[in-house]
């Protein structure tokens, strides 16, 4: 049996807004095993950011248990939060969220930059070898805005691995891109995962979720589906089949 | 995160924007560089006073005829006849502070040695006079009490006159010389002393026993002045009080009457001159503080906008680990970064026109070090002061806010 990364027991969340307290999250479990591709998804309002936020160690359940690669998350100060961020978790955004004027090299060491005992050369080494694995070892030194968006999204792909992860969580992180890109984005994410890393993918989209092994589908603060994908589609065959050269957005 | 990081995300940050951070700078600069050449002229013209104003003697009391002068619309003090060398005499029998005492008498005229003339003026005294004046004698000797007795015919000259007079370099002690028609063998020439603070040239002066000067040039009895040295400088007002009273019953003076005579020392002018050029500096200090706190508010408001502008860069490094003493620690190097050099750019434009000032201006000037290290440590301050509250809130953000921000 495979290492749990993700544990959930019974989570749930509620804010409280002025009188009213609203349950985003009603109680929801689950378990996500290494070298999984699962994808989030639900409507707006589902309850899915709310997931997300927790799963990210952005936010802390109100109730329940979250357990990520064995530590509970639970009662974390802000602090231990920061260092499980850095240390497991690598985020990848839907506005891919570089920093603008700096080279792609130090977007990618970023996170580095937040961990202890790494050299400025162990850190370079490290950022090169993660944005060759995106396929950008030509664009180290470009600025984002001199990216086109799926070379930022690389980038910024890039710099979710270089930490070595035990997760990557990815928010809505083709949707700013038109198909093909996606597709090519989506076939990144199941050649990194084909490697054995794990990936936590939220959208809303049914064709990205076509591509992962496992999709869990909210709705209202409750797992309605949760399922094993029999049929997982190549995003590379896919990405074959669309037309050459006109752009489908 | 290690300081040296740090260090390397605020300069990049502040890189980005050179112009916006040289602006906000320039609050700093322009405050630090007028504190420290304020204080700098300040300090300078202290010095140069108390240097000045000591080299003509700082234990020295001057007595002159007529009530004090300082106030408005009296009479100048040279006409009056009031001061005896009785007065003199006197003065130097009863009081016991006083370590040198001479008459004075002066009067213009013309010094010529053969076709060389200069104007200026003699000063008839006595042997103590170079005691009281602190001076020396570069060649030759001081007349002495005898010549005094005897009102001889002899003169102690200043460089001035030596040079005016004796324009092809010969020795002129031994020589001839005449004053308004009266001649005089030059036995001294006195040591150069320059200008004092009032701009008067120290070396033009004509020195003989006031005997002399009395009777054969002026042919008067009274003083034109006393002056006298205290023992010890601590001594010089208790000094003035005395002479005061001797003076006083001297001069027969009923209690309701004022005091025909004025009595000052030298410590009393350099706290005057002191306490003037004081108030200044504090003013000018001042007003460049001001400047400086103007700078630093924009360092504050530079820094706010910076938050404002970044909030998605801090929700990004918050997402990837950094904790929130590092976002602080960020934004808190860079306020101070923005403000050190600041700082160092103030010195140099501080010390710059220091050297200008003095060069251009001619007028005294002397850094303190003390100047520097406070505007120095003002900066320091300034920057960890007005960038906390930024840096503060900047660190405060919730993620997922900073995050989401548009």
């Amino acid at each position: 049996m495979s290492k749990e990364i993700i544990k959930i027991e019974n989570l749930k969340r509620e804010f409280v807004m002025g009188t009213e307290t609203v349950h985003a999250l009603k109680g929801i479990s689950f378990t996500i095993n290494e070298g999984e591709f699962v994808t989030i998804m639900g409507s707006s309002g589902s309850g899915k950011s709310t997931l997300l936020n927790i799963l990210g160690c952005l936010d802390q359940p109100t109730d329940g248990s979250y357990e990520i690669d064995g530590v509970k998350v639970k009662d974390l100060s802000r602090d231990e939060l920061a260092t499980i961020r850095n240390k497991k978790i690598g985020f990848i955004f839907q506005s891919y969220n570089l920093l603008p004027r700096t080279s792609a090299l130090e977007n990618v060491e970023l996170p580095l930059l937040y961990t202890s005992h790494v050299s400025t050369a162990e850190r370079r080494k490290r950022a090169i070898e993660a944005l060759e694995k995106v396929g950008l070892a030509d664009r180290m030194g470009h600025t984002p805005s001199q990216l086109s968006g799926g070379q930022q999204q690389r980038v910024a792909i890039a710099r979710s691995l270089v930490n070595n992860p035990v997760m990557i969580l990815a928010d809505e992180a083709t949707g700013n891109l038109d198909t093909r890109t996606a597709y090519e984005i989506m076939s990144l994410f199941q050649e990194l995962n084909k490697q054995g890393i794990t990936i936590t993918f939220v959208t809303h989209e049914p064709d990205i979720a076509a591509f992962s092994n496992r999709t869990i589908v909210l709705r209202d603060g409750h797992i309605i589906k949760d399922y094993k994908n029999t049929d997982v589609q190549s995003a590379e065959e896919q990405l074959a089949k669309l037309p050459k050269e006109e752009l489908v957005s | 995160m290690r300081l040296l990081n740090l260090l390397k995300i605020a300069f990049k940050a502040i890189v980005l924007n050179k112009m916006r951070t040289l602006l906000t700078m320039l609050g700093i600069i322009i405050g630090v560089a007028s504190v420290i050449a304020m204080l700098a002229i300040g300090e300078g013209s202290k010095e140069s006073i108390r240097a000045n104003i000591s080299s003509m003697g700082s234990n020295m009391i001057t007595i002159r005829p007529g009530a004090d002068d300082r106030g408005p619309a009296r009479g100048s003090g040279g006409n009056v006849q009031t001061l005896t060398l009785q007065d003199y005499e006197v003065i130097k029998a009863k009081s016991e502070l006083i370590s040198y005492i001479t008459p004075v008498v002066n009067s213009g005229g013309q010094v010529i040695n053969g076709s060389n003339n200069w104007p200026s003026t003699i000063y008839g005294v006595n042997p103590d006079f170079l005691n009281i004046k602190v001076v020396g004698l570069q060649s030759g000797s001081m007349f002495t009490d005898a010549e005094v007795s005897a009102a001889s015919k002899v003169v102690i000259i200043g460089q001035t006159v030596v040079d005016n007079v004796f324009p092809d370099g010969q020795d002129p002690v031994g020589q001839m010389i005449r004053f308004n028609n009266i001649p005089f063998k030059v036995i001294g020439v006195l040591e150069e002393k320059g200008e004092n603070t009032f701009g008067q040239d120290q070396d033009d002066v004509v020195i003989a026993p006031f005997t002399t000067v009395q009777k054969r040039i002026l042919a008067i009895e009274y003083l034109n002045q006393i002056m006298a040295s205290s023992i010890s400088e601590d001594d010089a007002s208790e000094v003035v009080t005395q002479v005061t009273e001797i003076l006083r019953s001297q001069h027969k003076l009923l209690d309701s009457e004022d005091d025909d005579f004025t009595v000052r020392s030298m410590e009393e002018l350099i706290s005057t001159f002191s306490s003037t050029s004081e108030m200044l500096t504090i003013l000018l200090v001042a007003v460049a503080s001001i400047s400086l706190l103007i700078g630093g508010i924009g360092i504050m408001n530079i820094m706010y906008v910076s938050v404002k502008e970044r909030t998605k860069e801090i929700g990004l490094r918050l997402a990837v680990g950094g904790k929130g003493s590092d976002i602080l620690m960020q934004f808190l190097i860079e306020a101070i970064l923005i403000s050190i050099t600041g700082g160092v750019l103030g010195v140099i434009l501080g010390l710059g026109s220091t050297v200008f000032i003095e060069k251009f201006l001619n007028w005294p000037t002397s850094v303190a070090l003390y100047s520097i290290v406070i505007s120095f440590a003002v900066c320091a301050i300034t920057g960890i002061f007005f960038g906390w509250y930024p840096a503060r809130k900047a660190s405060a953000l919730d993620p997922i806010t900073a995050l989401r921000y548009e």
